[in-house]
């Protein structure tokens, strides 16, 4: 019997070190082990055979583990497992090809530079082609290394195209407030676009959607951390080269574009090759700042419940505003996207949903305020664009607070909330989609 | 008898359900079940189960509880929630509309329709 001790112990430990399989699954799939053994040995077979009878019954290893990252793909960003030998390879291939698109992506932007006769002209299709110049170059690096078959490479680059066209076609005035619009909502839509080559075109799937949604999280972190970074290289190189009479300033303003280009594909590769091996920053950053943010919304709702909103809203607090639901409903998207779906509510839980609807308070506020300004002075491509994210984000906030409230009450599923989250997903895309189409020709590009 | 791989991929979570629905039971106890019910034909790997329930779980279809019995190991039992019975009635009618199907198409040896019948 010892010896079936240290075997089940063995296959255990094995066991508990697959991708995808955690502490509690070990220990039920130990008890089926153990189950069947007892049943194999009283039929007869002695302690061995009954061990290699059952692992050989509970399947591969591998296969199990594959099964369970499937149904938990959440875990496989949070656990830290050893690398294989193929993993290694990969990771190392990898390197080349991410150089070669990001040194695309900055020569690229230098090209536009060049034809803009940058720095000294800044002209405005410069910074409304912004992304055009770099996300196209996320998104190859995506289909790359997902391997996308040719009909979804031609989606993508579809996609590309007709945004190039809409862009560049479009006949703004000067000083166009659509155009500012445009240059702001682009990258946002693109950045869905480089979604489906990320999931392998595989959209419609709300796991890969939730994986989306944490690489975008991920990604964030690591470019801010690449940008700090490279903030103190070009402020120690200003420094140390003062003396010599070199102007770094005229060197800089060539350098940060193309390092700026560059990491957006860099922090990608970091995100994708760290993915299994670190904890992920995003939901520790999310546990911390969840709680303060709460509290700071909850102020918030009371002073302007006392103040009213009337006289202070202008329109750079509508920005503000705007700014602080978006990052509310990072936190709600991070805060769940690390959370083990099949826990009960914790206090987490409940310090979100104040969160959430603090958020949602002021947006009303906001929103009654903005409405009335509207039918004051009428529509201008400004307002109905902060109209247009704010009744999104509304409906996006009502729809959590709703859900996570029937959750915390224990009649609804944690799944249920994720479910609304990533079905949501494409209400955003869709708008930028619309403020870079539609309101430009709206507003007679204005 | 072989059985595909996909026919028994399809057939897992209505017999899980189904099985549940008779009680709540624990992962060795399913697929023992499983194993008496189809007479030893359905052959699974054990291990691919536990991610199926677990799946049944995200979908609120069943709920979990650990249970430490006084003596013996902790083990987790699974009990079949009103959205689990929802499920399993859904799933009945499509296996039930492939069978018609499949009856009347195939020449009537009966086996299939008393085979499923008891389900």
């Amino acid at each position: 019997m010892e010896t079936v001790e240290s075997q089940i112990a063995e296959w255990r430990a094995y066991v508990e070190n697959a991708p995808g399989v955690n502490g509690h699954d070990v220990d039920e799939l130990e008890d089926h082990l153990r189950h069947q053994i007892a049943e194999l040995n009283a039929a007869g077979l002695s302690p061995d055979e009954g061990f290699l009878v059952a692992v050989k019954r509970m399947g591969a290893v591998d296969g199990l583990s594959r099964e369970f990252a499937r149904e938990h793909s959440g875990r496989l960003w949070k656990q830290l497992v050893l690398k294989g030998d193929h993993e290694a390879e990969r990771a190392a291939s990898g390197w080349f090809e991410t150089i070669i698109f990001a040194l695309a992506a900055a020569v690229v932007v230098q090209i536009a530079r060049l034809a803009a006769e940058a720095p000294d002209e800044e002209p405005t299709w410069l910074l409304r082609n912004a992304g055009l110049f770099v996300l196209p170059f996320l998104a190859g690096y995506f289909a790359r290394r997902r391997q996308l078959d040719p009909r979804r490479w031609v989606q993508t680059a579809v996609a590309f195209v007709l945004a190039a066209l809409v862009v560049n076609i479009y006949p703004y005035d000067a000083e166009s407030a659509t155009e500012t619009l445009v240059a702001l909502h682009l990258p946002v839509a693109l950045w869905f676009v480089v979604a489906h080559p990320y999931m392998g075109g595989t959209i419609r799937s709300h796991e890969r959607r939730m994986d989306f949604v944490r690489f975008t999280g991920e990604w964030f972190i690591y470019y801010v951390l690449i940008a700090l970074g490279g903030g103190v290289l070009m402020g120690l190189t200003a420094a140390i080269l003062e003396p010599t009479g070199v102007d770094v300033d005229r060197v800089a303003v060539w350098v940060v574009p193309s390092g700026a280009a560059g990491a957006v594909i860099v922090a990608a590769w970091l995100v994708e090759s760290k993915q299994r091996v670190v904890e992920n920053m995003a939901p520790v950053l999310t546990m911390l700042f969840t709680p303060l943010f709460a509290v700071m919304l909850a102020v918030s709702v009371g002073v302007y419940a006392v103040t009213g909103l009337g006289d202070a809203f202008d329109r750079d607090l509508v920005s503000v505003f705007d700014a602080l639901l978006l990052v509310v409903l990072g936190l709600v998207l991070y805060g769940m996207s690390a959370r083990d779906p099949s826990t009960s509510p914790e206090w987490m839980d409940r310090i979100q949903l104040v969160a959430v609807v603090s958020a949602l308070v002021l947006d009303v506020m906001v929103l009654g305020a903005m409405i009335a300004r509207i039918g004051d002075l009428g529509f201008t491509p400004n307002r109905t664009a902060a109209l247009g994210l704010n009744l999104v984000l509304l409906v996006n906030l009502a729809g959590a607070a709703w859900l996570s409230l029937r959750f915390l009450a224990g009649r609804s599923r944690l799944h249920r909330l994720e479910r609304w989250q990533t079905t949501y997903l494409p209400v955003f895309a869709l708008w930028a989609a619309t403020v870079v189409v539609f309101l430009p020709p709206l507003f007679a590009f204005e | 008898m072989h059985i595909d791989k996909d026919l028994i991929a399809a057939s897992a979570t209505p017999l899980v359900l189904a099985i549940l629905a008779n009680g709540e039971s624990y992962g060795y106890a399913i697929l023992k079940r499983v194993r008496a019910l189809s007479g030893g034909e359905l052959e699974w790997t054990d291990g691919m189960l536990y991610p199926l329930l677990h799946r049944l779980d995200r979908l609120g279809y069943v709920t979990t509880e650990w249970r430490a019995p006084l003596q013996g190991r902790r083990r987790k039992y699974y009990e079949i929630t009103d959205d689990g019975r929802a499920a399993l009635a859904d799933q009945q009618r499509q296996w039930a509309t492939v069978t018609r199907a499949l009856n009347d198409i195939w020449p009537r040896s009966g086996g299939l329709r008393t085979a499923l019948g008891e389900a």
